[in-house]
């Protein structure tokens, strides 16, 4: 049920956003979720692609300081207090969300988030529990 | 003036003939009092015996730093700790740093040749002296003092830092010399006319500015600033600290005392002796220290001696600036940075790889800047930004323990240190001196 994402070190510099990009693209690799958090001189940027090992191989081809985490994919009802149902699961579950970010696309009348947990088994089965969809691998894939 | 006439303006023969009973006198004395040296000597094949006069120092084998090390903290000291009245500490290459001890002659050995400098920047007795070189274990700060008091100057010892308040208590007090490191005076500058203060109206007549590498430019800029004379120190530690030369009103070379530190310049590839007045690596051997005489030490400072008579009347011979180092080892800010210090503490930290580099920067406030860039991998890498702001203040804290300064740490991707010819270039000093 988890998803692997792939983090990047990015030095805080011209064009490098638009070089791992462009890389991506040129191997026909789609991103499907994205997040950059950025300090002072330098940034990690967040990927979930359709490929993440062609992606991350590519990437250490290419000398870029790359890793995997495991992620957990969310649908999240799109309208008021859809998100605050989802989060109210996870904190009466005692789940820490160290990071989230949106999908670049929706389905339908669902919008997707990507979570980052201290404990991603614990909140996979909590979100299940509640009857939460959790997005898998392969629907990302065909996305 | 000029504090010790007969021995600063003694002629050439006279002034060898005393070196070389000091020579004499001296490699018996290590021979008898200090294991390491005998050990040295003897694989050398030489004994107290072999020494007639002061050429023969050439024969002699060297010091260098690495010997400092190894023999950290008092294996190279002529007398037993008990006897040593005070003990200084500087960085040295890795780990250990480097310890020198003075005995009570020793201090006042120290004392007689920063008066002398004193008194060939311009000092009198009466005149009154702001020390603004840090105190402690640091040369600078005590080594003025003690030769300001023998010269018998009023003593301001500020220490280093405070600006503001230096900047008040030169307003009040009017002190005539003023000793600090060069870029101090120009990040003073800024402050005094912050302050509100005429920087040319200021009571500083005479500069005693040494500890980094400095250039006329910087000289002139200084100067023109302060409406002073703004002279050149030269000392390390191991030798004394400052005081080993300095700079008259004419400033055509610092004036080495030689009768006390015999200087000489050789190739550092083959150990020889350049011909006179050309550049090399300067080596002094220490003749009359008692609580670590050092032969022949290494400083790694490359520069030249001109023994011609000085317009002043000395007849000291007279030093380069130092136009380059040996080694890689940089200052910054007074403090000796070695890149292998770096090397050491990154390599004391789980999952990060020594690749780094260091740049140094003079900021518009006049002072140095400390950056070291260290490469990313994969170890150490994490998707949580707060990961790696801990390490990097991890690092930092690490770095600030071991160099004693504070130096910025930026994080940067793998390769993006030059290095040329397999050899990573670690230092890339951008100060225009």
């Amino acid at each position: 049920m988890k998803i692997m994402q792939i983090s990047i070190f990015l030095e805080n510099r011209k064009g490098r956003l638009h070089e791992v990009t462009s890389l991506l693209g040129n191997n026909k690799i789609n991103i499907r979720a994205l997040n950059i958090a950025e300090t002072g001189d330098f940034g990690v940027m967040r990927l979930v692609v359709d490929k993440p090992q062609e992606a991350l191989a590519l990437l250490k081809s290419k000398n870029f300081v790359a890793s995997t985490t495991d992620i957990v994919a969310i649908e999240v009802a799109d309208k008021p207090g859809g998100l605050a149902e989802v989060l109210k699961t996870i904190t009466d579950n005692n789940v820490n969300i160290e990071y989230m970010y949106g999908f670049v696309e929706k389905r339908s009348d669902q919008a997707l988030l990507v979570f980052r947990f201290d404990n991603a088994d614990n909140a996979v089965a909590a979100l299940k529990q509640n009857g939460i969809k959790i997005v898998t691998e392969s629907e990302i894939k065909s996305l | 003036m000029i504090f010790n006439e007969k021995i600063e303006c003694m002629g050439r023969e006279e002034l060898k003939n005393l070196q070389s009973e000091r020579l004499k006198k001296l490699v018996a004395y290590i021979y008898d009092n200090n294991p390491v040296y005998r050990k040295k000597l003897d694989q050398h094949g030489i004994g107290p015996a072999s020494v007639k006069s002061i050429d023969d120092i050439v024969n002699l084998p060297f010091t260098t730093k690495e010997d400092m090390r190894d023999n950290y903290p008092f294996k190279l000291f002529s007398r037993p700790v008990s006897e040593i009245s005070e003990i200084h500490v500087s960085s040295g290459t890795t780990g250990n740093p480097t310890v020198v001890g003075y005995t009570k002659d020793d201090l006042d050995l120290w004392s007689e040749v920063v008066a002398r400098a004193i008194a060939c920047a311009g000092g009198v007795p009466g005149d009154m002296i702001q020390i603004a070189y840090g105190y402690g274990l640091f040369t600078g700060g005590l080594g003025l003092h003690y030769g300001a008091l023998k010269l018998g100057c009023t003593i301001l010892p500020m220490s280093s830092g405070q600006t503001k308040r230096q900047l008040k208590l030169m307003t009040d007090f009017q002190p005539r010399i003023l000793c600090c490191t060069p870029s101090y005076t120009l990040y003073m500058l800024d402050e005094a006319r912050e302050m509100g203060l005429d920087p040319r109206a200021s009571s500083w007549k005479i500069g005693i500015f040494g500890a980094e590498p400095w250039s006329d430019t910087m000289r002139t800029e200084i100067e023109q600033a302060w409406n002073m004379l703004a002279t050149d120190i030269y000392g390390l530690s191991e030798i004394t600290g400052p005081g080993v030369s300095q700079e008259c009103a004419h400033k055509c070379g610092m004036h080495i005392c030689s009768d006390v530190f015999y200087p000489e310049v050789i190739d550092s590839v083959t150990g020889n002796a350049m011909p006179e007045g050309e550049y090399g690596e300067l080596v002094f051997t220490t003749l009359t220290k008692q609580g670590i005489p050092l032969l022949r030490y290494r400083t790694r400072d490359i520069v030249s001696i001109n023994y011609e008579q000085c317009v002043c009347g000395r007849t000291s011979p007279r030093m380069s600036k130092v136009r380059g180092r040996t080694d890689d080892m940089i200052i910054v800010r007074g403090i000796n940075v070695f890149p292998s210090q770096i090397e050491h503490v990154l390599l004391g930290i789980e999952g990060v790889q020594p690749h780094y580099q260091l740049i140094v920067e003079r900021s518009v406030g006049g002072l140095d800047d400390l950056e070291i860039q260290v490469e990313i991998e994969e170890p150490f890498f994490s998707d949580e930004i707060k990961v790696l702001e801990n390490l990097k203040q991890k690092i930092a804290r690490e770095m600030e323990s071991v160099l004693g300064i504070n130096a910025k740490i930026r994080f940067v991707e793998p390769k993006t240190i030059q290095r040329s010819e397999g050899k990573a270039k670690r230092v890339i000093d951008k100060r225009t001196l």
